[in-house]
């Protein structure tokens, strides 16, 4: 059915752009970039959930692989590109090519990083693992403070702007399609036994420290994607990879449902509108956003969909047929 | 060597305000296994306490400093604080306490943003400066090692409140009550111990300990403002963590090695490494002893 693929890879890239196209030109600038980041925290909140919500390792740090990816790619586009691609790669095709490429040296780079954390820290368990993986977010951010090259404490000036809405949407639907297609594969599978018995899987054969550091691998992957397009769309800074910003992925993560990856989606959007929603309150709208957060916990402690995916009605159908996990 | 033992001084005065920090996270994440997020903005609300107070009692305009005065602000903020904890107990972790440990996490965190954010809307968000509730003078310890009065109280505050604190669980029947909830908390209950009460009064005993030290804090770095408590509040966990985490000389400890190896990461490294020094020892104790320098290692029933 490759066919199928690509003709719905053609599609899906038709329908960001013309959203895009639309979007530039009917949304006013300001629902635009609350469009555009939140559609980066989806990325961060999918990416979170696999390791998270699907293997069922507690990560909160997130923020410091977005922070690689963001300075990686950053860092490639300034001095890399004017190199390789020469001066004129400003505009058109040839900057699309540049930017795809730093996205992917930002994940990369990031998938590294995450590869060089997790196998050390995927020892640890529960809140060992946390407050390591806290730890080391917040040792990368110092690092990059400390590095004159890409700005230090001035934050990295001089990045271009390539992000846009279509990019972002792009980057969302592709995580999501990785992480979904790879949860019902025969892997995922396998992360889904580690979280739900690590003692168990282990005694089954499934090689869960590999796994672990895997799945930990492809999280970091997607936060440096996010970070990439971060970093080309708005200014680049360390404060914005403080550990708040792991822990405002970790709740859009739960609130969404651990392990549901509609669930993910939703928690972003609505942790990310939230904010916003509420600045006719301006002042205290940080104090209702926080008693929001108590209230909801309290009331419905599994997240907003739990395990459960939200889906089309005309794909039902299919998904029904998924063997469900036992509670 | 003057300039080690100068900065070894700053940082034992400085590590006694993370271990009084990581007292409070470490009791509750005995008896309740919740890494309590909050807790630094206790201690945040503590020195905005303490800082009101010393302004109602008018020192420095109506009255003269004097140890007394900063006896009474200090014992103030403190019931101040072990009310604010005895209420986030009662109405945000107590409803969510069958509920998962993440859910609890989370929980917590949302108490953490309320109290930031209340603290930005009520006190404002510029910072404050902290009253001299005592004189300040310098003492020369050795040659050409200087410490304040200040530095001096915080120690002596913390040997007391922790000494305190240790005859308490020790010796008291509260105290062998709060280390059977610790230890295994429905046998607790089955045995008839008051486990609801035990818990408050571990928040109350905890807050009140974050209360002193933001008091301290204040008393050391006169500047104050709502958003101080973030930082320490995480860096107190870790000095719990490494200590082991429920246990109380294991706060104690590592409190201290985290506030002298951050200042003698200050004056032989670099101030804008400080932050992360904390994370690295950590990582190294944790990757070597998972449970902490004092922390028990639990066998994993299977």
């Amino acid at each position: 059915m490759l066919w199928r693929r690509v003709a719905g890879g053609v599609i899906a890239i038709a329908i960001v752009w013309a959203v895009e196209w639309a979007a530039s030109s009917v949304l006013n600038p300001y629902i635009y970039r609350v469009l555009v980041l939140c559609s980066i925290n989806v990325i961060l909140a999918l990416s979170l959930n696999l390791v998270n919500g699907i293997t069922g390792q507690f990560s909160i740090g997130h923020a410091g692989f977005m922070a690689v990816g963001a300075y990686a790619s950053a860092a490639y586009t300034v001095y890399a590109v004017p190199v390789w691609f020469g001066a004129s790669a400003g505009a058109g095709w040839l900057a699309a090519g540049a930017f795809l490429i730093a996205i992917l040296v930002g994940g990369l780079v990031s998938a590294l990083a995450g590869f060089l954390v997790g196998l050390p820290s995927m020892r640890l368990r529960g809140d060992y693992l946390a407050i390591v993986t806290l730890g080391f977010g917040e040792i990368i951010r110092v690092i990059i403070l400390n590095i004159d090259a890409v700005g230090g404490a001035r934050g990295f000036a001089g990045v271009p702007t390539r992000t846009n809405l279509a990019w972002v949407l792009g980057g969302a639907w592709l995580t999501f399609a990785v992480i979904r297609n790879l949860m019902k594969s025969y892997h995922g599978r396998a992360l889904l036994a580690i979280r739900e018995d690590e003692i168990a899987a282990e005694a089954l054969g499934v090689p869960t420290t590999r796994y672990k550091v895997t799945a930990f691998v492809i999280g970091a992957f997607f936060a440096g994607v996010a970070g990439a397009l971060f970093s080309h769309y708005t200014y680049l800074h360390t404060n914005s990879f403080t550990f708040m910003k792991s822990i405002e992925v970790v709740i859009m993560v739960v609130l969404g449902g651990m392990g549901s990856l509609t669930g993910s989606i939703l928690g972003a959007t609505l942790l990310t509108a939230l904010p916003e929603l509420l600045r006719f309150a301006s002042s205290e709208r940080l104090i209702i956003y926080s008693l929001l957060l108590i209230a909801l916990m309290i009331a419905r402690p599994q997240g907003i969909l739990g395990q459960r995916e939200l889906t089309l009605p005309f794909r039902r159908r299919r998904s029904e047929s998924r063997p469900t996990l036992a509670a | 060597m003057q300039e080690f033992f100068q900065q070894l001084a700053n940082g034992v005065a400085w590590g006694s305000i993370y271990a009084l920090i990581a007292l409070g996270y470490t009791m509750v994440y005995g008896t309740l296994r919740l890494i309590n997020f909050a807790h630094g903005d206790v201690y945040m609300v503590g020195a905005f306490a303490a800082y009101f107070l010393a302004r109602a009692l008018g020192v420095g305009t109506v009255t003269e400093a004097s140890p007394l005065l900063a006896a009474v602000v200090l014992l103030g903020s403190m019931a101040i604080c072990a009310l604010l904890g005895i209420l986030i107990e009662l109405l945000a972790y107590r409803p969510v306490r069958r509920s998962s440990r993440l859910t609890a996490l989370i929980t917590a965190i949302g108490v953490s943003l309320f109290l930031e954010n209340f603290g930005i809307r009520v006190f404002g968000a510029d910072p404050k400066f902290f009253p001299q509730v005592i004189a300040p003078r310098t003492i020369t310890l050795a040659e050409g090692v200087l410490v304040t009065n200040h530095q001096i109280t915080v120690v002596v505050v913390s040997i007391v409140l922790m000494v305190a604190l240790t005859l308490f669980i020790k010796r008291t029947r509260t105290g062998k009550a709060m280390r059977a909830v610790a230890f295994h908390r429905d046998a607790a209950s089955l045995m008839g111990i008051p486990v609801d009460r035990i818990i408050t009064i571990t928040f109350a005993i905890g807050s009140a300990l974050a209360a002193a030290a933001g008091f301290l804090v204040g008393l050391t770095n006169p500047k104050i403002e709502p958003l101080m408590g973030i930082m320490p509040g995480i860096k107190a966990f870790v000095a719990a963590v490494l200590g082991g985490i429920g246990s109380v000389p294991g706060a104690m400890i590592g409190g201290l090695l985290m506030g002298i190896s951050e200042y003698l990461v200050v004056g032989y490294i670099s101030s804008t490494y400080r932050d992360a020094i904390a994370f690295v020892i950590l990582i190294a104790v944790l990757l070597i002893r998972p449970a902490g320098l004092l922390g028990r290692n639990v066998a994993e029933k299977v």
